[in-house]
């Protein structure tokens, strides 16, 4: 299979190459595909190669290389048969107790999609998910997967603060907050997990192109899940 | 140690950046404008990406616990030691007991305080840069407060025996001032998207910086711009620098602390040589874009490279003349 790509200068200091301009899975691993790709190949003067939807952005020192030659290196380096490269995603499994104080909107979700709260527990844990990126904050994961039977609207007062390791839906998206910031999202359950930590060797647990699943737990585990991790 | 004896509007820690973790969200952050930084860490003998203060609009008042040597670089803001004026852009010994106060901003909007040896608060994830959105580094990751000690770190050598009777021509600071500041910017990736009457207008009229401005991004007013055919964006990458245009069709410009990735059409990217004359910019300053192309943006940021160089070098021989 070809791979077309566009390729542009973002800024004095970085390229975008970007595959297709809509989010697709496909797409999305051609993204991950080529970023480990190029990453095995670094070259003198790369600093950061960072994944998006359906692009990525190679950011470097233009004191030491210029846009022709990345151009030139990118050409050499995006093959043709992308397709054929096998990556296995890294599946990434998060406990998350569903419902009660950890998830106050659980009764809401439910009741707007005339479910139990143990049918909407039962779909959003049997999902697997895949991150697209990360981005928005530090550790935020854009994750793919939600059944459209759990799609749900915001709420229509955004909390002024939302506990870190909240599990919340946004439309037609799932996703974890890294971090304790003002939000709209519904949210049915909490992680004990740290999604990102900047004194962890990797800050941020999750990773572009790694599939998540998502575990119930009840309220002792979880309680024991974030003594072990204190 | 410095004491923190007032802590001014929002004085925070930051140094050149925080680089390697964009792929984690984390943006690079570091000083708004690194032109002051540069010239600060090189007037009082650092290296060169030490840790300083940055503050805003109005300055913090510092007791000095310790020998060194201090200088502030930035916008004009009124300065004095121990009471007498202090020169700006100037290197200055400091003795334990000595107060910096760093007032309220006359024109421009940022100083940079550097100290030799740095300010030596913890890195993290390879930075002492302050990002306040996620608490990260400077102090417990937020502007210091009143009552705040901050550690200095060991000096590389300079001691001072002379009297240091020396600073930097008015032409290192010539960027500063100004109610209308033009700004050199290049089309950006969603440029063609915009309507003519929109990309004209871009280049055309003045923008005002809004209170709505921070270390994250400015939000500007002005004429509205308009997409020929909205559409939904797939985010991507965006920088310190890239002008983004919600549905408001008023634009935003990202700053240093802004997220790695947006979702909002991009009608420009101000040169990164451009950039310390923004981060210069205060509410109710104007911004008048200059559009270039890309070659000319990366010249020119290769010139100013060469030119903070020379500076710096200039500095040095001060230095060794003082030893």
């Amino acid at each position: 299979m070809t791979v077309e790509y566009t390729l542009f200068p973002l800024c004095e200091y970085a390229v975008t190459i970007r595959f297709s301009d809509h989010i697709d899975e496909d797409v999305n691993d051609i993204v991950h595909h080529t970023t480990a790709r190029l990453q095995a190949k670094r070259k003198e003067g790369i600093e950061e190669i960072v994944p998006a939807f359906s692009s990525l952005t190679i950011y470097y020192d233009p004191l030491v290389i210029d846009y022709i030659g990345i151009g030139a290196w990118l050409r050499k380096n995006i093959r043709r048969s992308e397709q054929a490269v096998q990556r296995s995603a890294r599946t990434v499994v998060i406990p998350v107790c569903y419902g009660g104080e950890f998830g106050p909107d659980l009764p809401d979700v439910a009741r707007f999609h005339g479910m139990t709260e143990d049918e909407v527990v039962a779909l959003h844990s049997a999902g697997r998910y895949r991150v697209y990126m990360i981005g928005f904050s530090p550790g935020f994961a854009y994750l793919g997967g939600l059944s459209p039977r759990l799609a749900t609207p915001r709420r229509p007062v955004p909390r002024t603060k939302v506990p870190a390791g909240s599990v919340g839906i946004a439309g037609g998206q799932t996703g974890v907050y890294p971090l304790a910031t003002p939000g709209g999202w519904q949210l049915i359950g909490r992680t004990p997990l740290r999604l990102f930590d900047p004194h962890r060797e990797k800050p941020s647990l999750l990773a572009a192109g790694d599939i998540v699943v998502f575990q119930p737990i009840g309220a002792d585990e979880f309680a024991r899940w974030s003594e072990e991790h204190d | 140690m410095i004491d923190v004896i007032e802590a001014g509007l929002f004085t925070t820690v930051q140094d050149g950046g925080r680089f390697g973790y964009r792929h984690a969200g984390v943006p690079a952050g570091g000083v708004m404008d690194v032109w002051a930084y540069r010239l600060a860490n090189a007037l009082v003998g650092n290296n060169g990406d030490e840790a300083v203060l940055e503050a805003t609009m109005a300055g913090p008042t510092l007791r000095f616990g310790v020998k060194a040597v201090v200088a502030v670089c930035g916008g004009d803001f009124p300065c004095t030691l121990n009471g007498r004026p202090f020169a700006l852009w100037k290197p200055m010994a400091v003795e334990p007991g000595d107060v910096l106060e760093v007032g309220v901003c006359r024109t421009g909007f940022r100083a940079y305080i550097a100290v030799s040896g740095g300010i030596d608060v913890p890195p993290v994830m390879g930075s002492r840069s302050t990002y306040v959105p996620a608490q990260l580094g400077g102090l417990s990751g937020r502007p210091l407060q009143r009552g705040d000690a901050l550690p200095v770190g060991v000096t590389h050598g300079h001691r001072v025996i002379g009297r240091m009777r020396w600073g930097l021509a008015s032409a290192a600071r010539r960027y500063i001032g100004g109610k209308t500041k033009t700004v050199r910017a290049v089309p950006g990736p969603e440029y063609d998207e915009f309507t003519p009457a929109s990309r004209r207008q871009f280049f055309a009229a003045r923008y005002e910086v809004t209170t709505q401005s921070d270390r994250i991004g400015y939000r500007l007013s002005g004429p509205t711009l308009a997409l020929v055919r909205e559409r939904e964006m797939v985010s991507e990458a965006v920088v310190f620098g890239t002008v983004q245009v919600p549905a408001s069709g008023q634009p935003i410009v990202l700053m240093a602390d802004s997220q790695t990735t947006g979702g909002y059409p991009r009608i420009a990217q101000v040169a990164a040589v451009d950039l310390p004359i923004l981060a210069q910019a205060r509410p109710g300053d104007f911004i008048q874009f200059q559009p270039i192309r890309p070659e000319e943006a990366m010249w020119l940021y290769r010139e100013q490279q060469q030119r903070l160089a020379q500076w710096v070098a200039a500095i040095r021989r001060q230095w060794e003349g003082e030893r």
